[in-house]
């Protein structure tokens, strides 16, 4: 169902979700072009949802990517490539979100909570080993009442 | 007419769910067996009303009545039968139906084969369940009821979304219900054991085969959405870390955890505490997928229905819920004493390690899916969280928790020796090593990512059939004495294995799709031979088809290898002319080893007959498939466990109190 909705957006931005990347897009030189596709990646289609430009069929992708190809043809390096992009359409292009100030607790919150997790764990599993062996001996009655009952079976 | 009963049905439901939360609730707090007793009479007249709300609405589908706003919106006479009744479930309104159809379901479930749960707490975990439904029927009545009639009635509907006229999705809803209202079981109990103020290794067992029926269906649920996408969204993608589909994942992840820290309480009788919090986590985050789905809180794009009055309510669902579980477990959780010790080096400790590490990847989905949210609120601006950012955190995660699996499964209860373990898996370490060498000799070295998760998925398999092995004693005692040993295991012992090798399965082919995959895009008219990975595709022709509901041009490629044809395969693009829509239906050739994928695209250049192609080989993407039904199985398995059947023995506290008047034989349906 929910997988509709995200198909349902593709399809209305676009008439054929197969097929993103036009051959007359490709650059000429295939190290080139493989650069443009890896900086690709990481952009995202500002009228999908969740798509990078290099899997996005809708014509604003299209445009992004022939940028981005001019760009690297250019001569620009890929952190230029994409801050140019940055720079005209503001962070939301960027899939993998910037470790910034404000981005601070979306990176640093996950390792916080291993730690405190984990810290958490070692102090349960410290409680856990303390009541261990405490027993008193057998004492005579029950050692004899022990070997009565294994010598039984 | 028949509409109308299921609107009197549906509100007649609502009234038995309030009566069902209140009466039993209040009976069990002052020990009144005759308020109790109604429970479960109520659970079963819920379900029946609630199955004749549905099955009125889905009569209204099947005879196609567009006098029903809903039908009319969301069907079309001419629609195959098949979709017209997935259609029912298709839409906001008719899911919302579906969902208290299979929490009324359970709940009856409850009713009829609780009969050896203590009395108190069968009647308070089906006073919590009827909460819960309670909730949902008043939000479908007063917000999204299907029932609803038009005037004048329109001469046919408006069609159901071409994308859902395919088997994969039209039937990948009712399982990913199932999972996420199945936690809801869980959930109940765990409210009902703090009411109580107990919980025992007898209220694992009751717990834990209502989560493995969940957990299954929930698997099957996400991995049949993955497919779906992976051969309709016609990019070969087959995961996108995309709010819904994170949503879906983050009760499966709750739910994983939750089953195994119930093991811990099942035989060790402690960690109870955790597990009661995990049942509540794992129906919240099912509660919180419902409610970012259909309130366009996320991204308004993906939603069911903008309506922000129903995202207000359904909000207030999810407080009302979770929030006073919570409030509950802040309040009575102290008095949940543990039970048994254990050392460091122990199974215990490697399922709480396991639970950590689960719970992490947890708040990693959270955290990542909100974030979008919580920094637009904060500071005005809008970020994107994508696939970058959870693979970069989850991935060493899971690496961890492979590492830790292998280990747990081979590590004795109480305590046990790292070196003894370590011993037992060394031709598990050594093989795993050699295939991952051979694999990389055979298919070439891509990166290193493609090596780690190679090593993880061998690393997991191998140790699973280590632990299987040692457990028979193969290669000790005679073969026939161990098959013997084998067909005595537990079922649960099987299920556990079945699913821990599914995952690696899973791995496997996630490897070979995301990292190994080729890929061609080009021109092509028919005559033309492209190369794909070992293969070659030759277009044979083009043409125009008139086909049901839809107008199709189906392309016919041939697929050789060595200059032989080894295969036909025929992508189309689809014209729906009702929905103005048009769909890519690519053609997949799947073996077991790889799947060769072919799309067809817009026509391109002088000749009309040529059109831009894509072209991918995706390695084991079988693989992936299988390994998710694996684990389902496994769990399917698990769940006829002998134990769960015939039913957990009474705890000691409860034979104090009068047993139950009715004792069935079967505690807990073993469906």
């Amino acid at each position: 169902m929910r997988k509709l909705l995200i198909a349902a957006v593709v399809a209305c931005l676009s008439l054929s979700p197969a097929l993103a990347i036009d051959p007359e897009e490709v650059l000429e030189d295939p190290v080139l072009e493989e650069r443009a596709r890896e900086i690709s990646k990481g952009l995202r289609c500002i009228v999908c949802k969740n798509q990078s430009i290099d899997e996005s069929d809708a014509m604003l992708a299209k445009d992004l990517r022939i940028l981005v190809r001019q760009r690297v043809a250019a001569g620009d390096s890929n952190e230029e490539v994409t801050d140019y992009v940055v720079d005209r359409y503001g962070e939301f292009v960027l899939l993998r979100p910037r470790f910034s100030t404000q981005n601070l607790l979306l990176w640093i919150s996950p390792i916080f909570m291993l730690v405190i997790g984990a810290g958490l764990a070692v102090y349960f599993l410290r409680l856990q080993k303390q009541p261990e062996v405490k027993v008193a001996p057998l004492s005579e009655d029950e050692k004899k009442e022990l070997d009565r009952l294994t010598s039984e079976s | 007419m028949i509409t109308e009963i299921g609107h009197y049905a549906l509100v007649l439901a609502l009234v038995v769910a309030l009566g069902q939360t209140v009466i039993p609730l209040r009976a069990a707090h002052i020990g009144d067996e005759r308020g109790m007793s109604f429970a479960k009479n109520a659970s079963m007249a819920q379900f029946v009303l609630v199955l004749v709300a549905f099955l009125a609405l889905m009569h209204a589908y099947v005879t196609s009545d567009f006098s029903v706003e809903n039908v009319y919106q969301n069907s079309h006479s001419e629609k195959p039968m098949i979709y017209k009744i997935a259609g029912v479930w298709g839409n906001h309104e008719g899911s919302m139906i579906l969902w208290i159809l299979m929490l009324a379901f359970l709940g009856a479930l409850v009713g009829l084969f609780g009969g050896n749960l203590p009395p108190s707490l069968q009647a308070r975990v089906l006073g919590i369940q009827a909460l819960i439904a309670a909730c949902f029927l008043a939000f479908s009545l007063f917000t999204s009821n299907p029932f609803l009639r038009m005037d004048p009635v329109p001469i046919n509907g408006t069609d159901l979304n071409p994308l859902l006229q395919d088997p994969g999705l039209a039937f990948h809803p009712p399982f990913l219900y199932l999972g996420y209202v199945g936690m809801s079981v869980a959930f109940s109990f765990s409210v009902a054991a703090l009411l109580e103020g107990k919980v025992d290794p007898a209220w694992a067992r009751w717990v834990r085969p209502w989560t493995l029926l969940a957990w299954s269906s929930l698997t099957l649920g996400i991995a049949m959405g993955s497919w779906w996408a992976y051969y309709e969204l016609g990019w070969g993608g087959y995961w996108f870390w995309d709010p819904v589909e994170n949503a879906s994942l983050m009760p499966w992840l709750a739910g994983t955890a939750l089953l195994h820290s119930a093991i811990v309480v099942e035989k060790r009788n402690t960690l109870k505490l955790w597990t009661i919090l995990m049942a509540i986590t794992a129906f919240s985050t099912s509660l919180l997928g419902t409610f970012v789905v259909r309130s366009g809180v996320l991204t308004s794009v993906h939603s069911f229905a903008n309506d922000p009055d129903r995202g207000v309510l359904l909000l207030a669902i999810c407080i009302i819920l979770t929030g006073g579980a919570f409030v509950l477990y802040a309040w009575r959780g102290q008095a949940m004493k543990a039970g048994g010790t254990f050392q460091t080096v122990s199974r215990e400790s490697a399922l709480i390690l396991n639970n950590l590490l689960l719970s992490v990847i947890l708040f990693i989905v959270l955290i990542g899916t909100f974030w979008p949210t919580i920094a637009e609120l904060m500071t005005g601006e809008r970020i994107t969280v994508g696939p970058p950012y959870y693979n970069i955190l989850t991935i060493p995660l899971m690496m961890l928790l492979a590492a830790v699996m292998a280990y747990g499964i081979l590590l004795p209860w109480k305590r046990g020796e790292m070196k003894t373990v370590s011993g037992r898996l060394k031709w598990a370490g050594g093989l795993t090593v050699l295939f991952t060498i051979v694999a990389f000799y055979l298919s070439g070295f891509r990166n290193i990512l493609a090596v780690v998760g190679c090593l993880i998925a061998f690393w997991i398999m191998l140790s699973t059939l280590t632990d299987i092995a040692l457990r028979m004693k193969l290669f000790q005692i005679p073969l026939k004495t161990s098959l013997n040993r084998a067909a005595g295991f537990p079922r649960a012992f099987w299920g556990g294995s079945l699913a821990h090798f599914g995952i690696g399965v899973c791995i496997l082919g996630m490897v070979g799709t995301s990292l190994w995959v080729t890929e061609e895009q080009t021109i092509m008219k028919p005559g033309d031979v492209i190369d794909v990975a070992d293969y070659q595709l030759r277009m044979e022709r083009i043409e125009i088809l008139n086909i049901a509901n839809y107008e199709t041009e189906m392309a016919t490629f041939s697929l050789l290898k060595n200059g032989s044809v080894v295969s036909i395969v025929q992508p189309e693009r689809r014209w729906y002319p009702v929905a103005q829509q048009q769909t890519v239906e690519a053609a997949i050739q799947p073996r077991w080893t790889s799947d060769v994928y072919v799309a067809i695209g817009e026509p391109r250049g002088e000749n009309n007959e040529a059109r831009i192609v894509r072209a991918y080989y995706h390695p084991l993407v079988m693989y992936l498939w299988s390994g998710s039904l694996l684990m389902a199985f496994g769990g399917i398995v698990s769940l006829t466990d002998r134990r769960y059947r015939v039913g957990a023995p009474k705890p000691k506290q409860a034979s104090s109190k009068p047993a139950s008047s009715s004792t069935a034989p079967d505690a807990i349906p073993a469906e």
